[in-house]
């Protein structure tokens, strides 16, 4: 029992809860946003130094024993995703300062703001299947009203869009717990391990784990993106920024989960189909950014390339591809995040997306061109920046296995080729928008950049620290990759006391 | 022509009480046998829904002048806070205990810790309940004003 596995669920919610009483007092909502995501942060690296020494902590919530009531499990992979979290939830708070404007303010964007966080770091720590639907929805309600609060008429278009499409793989999800309760008799995810272990995986179960792939598809915008590029690109930056950063990876979070914990007995049918169908989303992704010419739509199609290539590293399925698939995740939510802000701010400054308008910017905005620079290195995973480590490994893994498997060659290759068709749809934007003969004088620009910076300098040099101290973080995400590699090891756990 | 609705507005005023008498059993009893925070909040919010209808929103909201989503946020507020209270005692997030008090006359009573969390969920339910009829009986946009 460890009560602080709770609190990176509770610090959101108590805060939510609170700035919705106080609305109007704009000022105090803001000082409290900045608190409770500063502390959650300090908390969830508590938690990694604590999992880090002492092994899975786990939290049988009201002391109901596992597998009858609901526990929450922080294993490492849990524990630094709720830091990454916290980080770019601050940085993205703080852009919200200046850009998002009172009126949204007052009409409750910093509770549902907190309320979306809640539901992510919920997702990351649960132990049950039901419980993980449950902070599913928590996210996507939030994440409802966060995209069509405003009312402007893309947004509303989008939203509709976006309910629908969620609506419809929620309803998949509880089908496919329904079917998936109804052979094992038990949710919580350790004890299904423990069942389907037993029992073997036979036809019917790897069917219900392909349900559970096509639900966690939809969401994590892996193959089944087309609902993306249009409700991403609708909303403000500052959500749009924290959409882009975190929504996506809760559906990777589940795909790992699941597939590693759950579903790993038949990794020739599940997995084969898991690598197929990354390759086909970074191929489409990347075709997607190459062809675009608005910043909004090449970042959006970033988006759907940094999931495939995560989640081609389980499908490699290997320990050190794992443990470069949690590296390039982590990377992939600061610098998405970031990549959000940037692009966000260039259009506030300019008041439009198309590249064909936009010039010259580097020489009133500098520091904005470098960092996006650095952040364009660092997606297409050029050392020593926080991208490159989690591609060596991933790939390293690919050609290795591909000697047995001539499959994961292909894998590779299109991973590689990936990483060219960012690096190209970036700099499309970086040499369009920064280079060449400067349109706009600093007066005719269309928003400031004041306090917008510090933000995005907050997550490059997060991206930078990431990229230098890989060493320093090996340990940790190796034990994470460890810990999925090994179920066993969560299994014991959550149900020490049953097994 | 003013539609007449007297027998509704003399039902109601004996059948709210009746409501909301009713709601507070259930809320009580739902400690052991069916009924709870949640049945309890819809209820009371259906007797005061009954009360809109019979009588104007305006003049139930003077006799009421609450604001529903303070009192639902304040609900979810005391469920979540007093889920907590178990932190005080070393114990997991959500635990509960209970006790009974000798009482001479009335005879034994059981105390809970888990009314306090249902009365934090009767007031969240009670509260989102009215809040969407409120803001749904409404023509203008919130958003506009």
């Amino acid at each position: 029992m460890n009560n602080i596995v709770v609190l990176p669920l509770l610090i959101p919610v108590l805060t939510g809860i609170l700035l919705a009483l106080f609305r109007n007092n704009v000022s105090l909502q803001r000082g409290f946003s900045f608190f409770s995501f500063f502390l959650s942060g300090v908390v969830s690296l508590l938690l990694v130094q604590q999992v880090y020494n002492e092994g899975i902590q786990i939290l049988e919530i009201g002391g109901w024993p596992a597998p009858f009531g609901i526990v929450l499990v922080a294993d490492m992979l849990t524990a630094l995703l709720l830091v990454t979290t916290s980080a770019v939830s601050i940085a993205c708070i703080l852009y919200a300062f200046k850009s998002i404007g009172e009126q949204r303010e007052r009409y409750y964007f910093y509770p549902l703001f907190h309320f979306l966080i809640t539901g992510v770091n919920g997702a990351f720590l649960t132990g049950d299947l039901f419980n993980l639907f449950v902070c599913f929805e928590v996210m996507l309600f939030s994440s409802y009203v966060l995209l069509s609060l405003g009312g402007t008429r893309i947004q509303l278009r989008e939203t509709i869009k976006y309910i629908l499409v969620n609506t419809t793989s929620s309803t998949l999800f509880l089908v496919a717990i329904a079917y998936l309760y109804a052979v094992t008799g038990t949710l919580n995810m350790a004890h299904l391990s423990v069942r389907i272990a037993e029992v073997g995986q036979t036809g019917f179960i790897t069917n219900v784990a392909l349900l559970f792939l096509i639900v966690f598809s939809l969401k994590a915008a892996l193959f089944l993106f087309f609902w993306l590029p249009g409700s991403y690109s609708a909303p403000p930056t500052a959500i749009a920024a924290i959409f882009a950063a975190l929504l996506t990876k809760v559906g990777i979070y589940a795909i790992f989960r699941t597939y590693t914990l759950i579903f790993y007995h038949q990794p020739e049918v599940t997995h084969t189909l898991i690598a197929v169908i990354a390759a086909l989303t970074m191929i489409l992704g990347g075709i997607g950014a190459v062809a675009q010419r608005d910043i909004r739509h090449i970042l959006v199609y970033n988006v759907i390339i940094g999931v495939g290539f995560v989640v081609s590293g389980l499908a490699v399925f290997t320990s050190t591809a794992v443990t470069g698939s949690i590296y390039y995740l982590i990377h992939d939510i600061v610098s998405k995040a970031l990549l959000f802000l940037l692009g966000g701010t260039i259009i506030r400054i300019v008041g439009t997306g198309k590249l064909k308008e936009i010039s010259g910017l580097i020489h009133n905005h500098p520091l904005l061109g470098w960092m996006f620079f650095i952040n364009a290195l660092a997606l297409a995973g050029i050392p020593p920046l926080s991208g490159f480590i989690g591609k060596v490994l991933v790939i390293q893994e690919g050609l290795a296995r591909g000697g047995s498997n001539s499959g994961f060659y292909c894998l590779a290759a299109v991973g590689l080729l990936s990483s060219l068709m960012i690096l190209y749809s970036l700099m499309k934007i970086f040499i369009n928008a920064f280079w060449g003969e400067t349109y706009l004088s600093q007066d005719m620009e269309k928003g400031t950049t004041r306090g917008l910076l510090l933000p995005c300098a907050l997550l490059t040099a997060v991206i930078i620290i990431l990229g230098l101290g890989v060493e320093t973080l090996y340990p940790y995400v190796e034990q994470a990759a460890n810990s999925m590699m090994n179920p066993n090891i969560y299994i014991e756990a959550v149900l020490r006391e049953v097994v | 022509m003013k539609p007449n609705d007297v027998i509704l507005q003399t039902v109601t005023k004996v059948a709210s009480f009746i409501i909301l008498t009713f709601s507070v059993y259930l809320f009580l009893a739902g400690h052991h046998n069916p009924g709870g925070g949640f049945i309890g909040g819809l209820g009371f919010a259906c007797a005061i829904t009954l009360l809109f209808l019979a009588f104007d929103i305006k003049k139930v909201r003077e006799g009421l002048p609450v604001d529903f989503t303070t009192i639902a946020f304040t609900g979810v507020f005391i469920a979540v806070a007093t889920g907590m209270g178990s932190f005080l005692f070393g114990k997991p997030f959500l635990s509960q205990t209970f006790g009974s008090i000798d009482i001479p006359i009335i005879g034994e009573i059981e105390f809970a810790t888990a009314v306090i969390f249902d009365t934090g969920v009767a007031l969240a339910v009670f509260g989102t309940a009215l809040s969407i009829i409120y803001t749904i009986s409404e023509d203008s946009s919130i958003w506009k004003r």
